[in-house]
């Protein structure tokens, strides 16, 4: 049996909880939105891309230390989830919900557009090149661990954030009785400019991570978007766990389907497992019984 | 000290609270009774914030309630256990307390509010790291109650303590309100278990369709032939 066994597949699969990491950050960030507005930001990854674009800035252009760099990137796409609330999702809360699909939908291709005439249609990246770690036969880019080291630390801040504190409490709460949380004395509103802001802050971290790995161009969104939306589908929409184990299972099919071919077919077979998946689960993987 | 002046109030189109008039002092523990949808609920609901009534004025200690923000009714004191309990279920016992002591005011009691809850209710301290959920009805009332207390109101609202518990339970509920009122807070519960209620408020209100249609000291109405005929089937 240990023929299969051999030292790609063991590359791959470490690959794969690395991906998975930053996926789960990304699901997580989705997941909290859902869970206490109820609203789906289609246009999450293209907020990361913004975010891209901010690190960019910040440090290659305008020649800005890491340590301010990534911070303000982080303030910055929290500032914008903060504005696409208040601009977009407020007025629309009481639409239907397919209305505020498209709403966000718009601000998915605003947001591309946008990036397309302010920064160009040019691939962009920050030059910097982190060495690869090597163990033994196997390599692992040393961005990579450190991304997946940093979305690790964001998910733990956020998990003690949610346990610890009462509006991180609240947040938890919110998406189990809506009506009555104004009987607790939390004003909804107020929370859900905090979690809009939190949701941003937790994308401007993976913009952080994936600018890290990645050029950034105007479409970046779409080489991320469409698997994260189908993580926090397949995990449960608004189920934190569910997303988290979601997101590794997802990473793993992307990184052990690359490894008989090319990474593309990665993501056919992620896509066609999650089709099956909607036959089979189509309440999410970790889905409660109600 | 609770003060509602001709509140009327409902949902959409359908009304459910015609005028409603009727005054709660300090110290007193008083009844609404009444059959299924006479509007009790409605009136519990108006006066936490969870609806806002389409006329009316509601005062709480001389404070005008409805010029206040919904979420901020609970700053004045008023606590509402809501009908069916509505914990937060995938929430600990704990979680659902430290909801209750939401507001920065309560924050700041937090320890001492939760040792008053826990002396209350040990079971909930045997329990407070259990999924609200997974309580017993009787232990859930119990954590509701207790959620509620978290805020240190002046006053409580209980609605429907009782419903959907067995009949020990309910026994165990009704003891409690006795023991929560002997330490000082005026409650106003709403009940259709109208023998078992007024043995423990001091008055009481009838409420049917929308309108108050007797009001009086728990052992009037107790003797009242509308009430016996009607409520207590005797």
């Amino acid at each position: 049996m240990f023929e299969f066994f051999d030292v790609y597949l063991l590359e791959a699969v470490i690959s794969g909880i690395l991906l998975g990491g930053v996926l789960a950050l990304i699901a997580l960030g989705l997941n909290l939105i859902f869970g206490v507005i109820d609203v789906v930001w289609i246009c999450y990854a293209e907020l990361i891309m913004i975010g891209m674009y901010g690190l960019y800035y910040f440090y290659s252009v305008y020649g800005l230390p890491m340590w301010i760099a990534a911070p303000a990137c982080i303030a910055l796409v929290a500032v914008l989830g903060l504005l696409l609330h208040y601009i977009v999702i407020q007025p629309l809360l009481d639409a239907a919900p397919i209305n505020q699909l498209l709403a966000t939908g718009g601000v998915l291709f605003f947001l591309q557009s946008f990036a397309t005439v302010a920064f160009g249609i040019d691939f962009r990246n920050l030059g910097i090149r982190l060495p690869v770690l090597a163990i033994g036969e196997m390599h692992f880019s040393f961005a990579r661990l450190l991304a997946f080291l940093a979305a690790l630390a964001g998910m733990v801040v956020i998990y003690l954030f949610m346990t610890r504190t009462y509006i991180g409490t609240a947040i938890r709460a919110i998406s189990q009785d809506r009506q009555i949380m104004v009987l607790m004395g939390v004003d909804t509103k107020r929370l859900y400019l905090v979690t809009s802001a939190l949701g941003g802050a937790l994308a401007g971290l993976a913009a952080c991570l994936l600018v890290l790995q990645y050029d950034v161009h105007p479409f970046v969104g779409l080489s991320f978007g469409p698997i994260t939306f189908l993580i926090v589908v397949l995990g449960g929409l608004g189920n934190f766990i569910g997303g988290f184990v979601a997101a590794f299972v997802f990473a793993e099919i992307i990184s052990l389907g690359g490894l008989y071919s090319d990474l593309e077919w990665g993501y056919v077979l992620a896509f066609a497992f999650f089709i099956l998946m909607m036959f089979a689960r189509p309440q999410g993987l970790l889905a409660r019984r109600s | 000290m609770l003060k509602l002046d001709a509140v009327a109030a409902g949902y959409g189109t359908f009304q459910a609270l015609f005028g409603t008039t009727l005054d709660v002092n300090a110290g007193e523990a008083v009844g609404v009774i009444g059959p299924n949808g006479a509007g009790k609920t409605t009136l519990m609901r108006v006066i936490s914030g969870m609806i806002r009534p389409w006329s009316g004025a509601i005062s709480m200690e001389g404070v005008d309630v409805l010029a206040e923000a919904p979420h901020r009714i609970i700053e004045l004191g008023i606590a509402h256990v809501p009908e069916n309990r509505r914990l937060f279920p995938r929430l600990t016992v704990e979680g659902n307390l430290r909801m209750g002591a939401f507001t920065p005011s309560a924050r700041a009691k937090f320890a001492h509010r939760l040792e008053f809850v826990f002396d209350l209710f040990p079971r909930m301290k045997e329990r407070r790291n259990q999924l609200a959920g997974t309580l017993s009805g009787g232990e859930q009332q119990m954590c509701a109650i207790g959620r509620a207390l978290m805020s240190d109101p002046k006053l409580l609202l209980l609605d429907e303590p009782s419903a959907g518990l067995a009949p020990v339970v309910v026994q165990q509920v009704f003891e409690l309100v006795q023991r929560i009122r002997s330490g000082g807070l005026t409650v106003l519960i709403v009940e259709q278990n109208v023998q078992q209620v007024l043995r423990v408020v001091d008055r009481a209100y009838l409420l049917e369709a929308g309108n108050i249609r007797a009001s009086g000291a728990s052992a009037e109405l107790l003797a009242s032939d509308t009430i016996k005929q009607a409520y207590l089937g005797v």
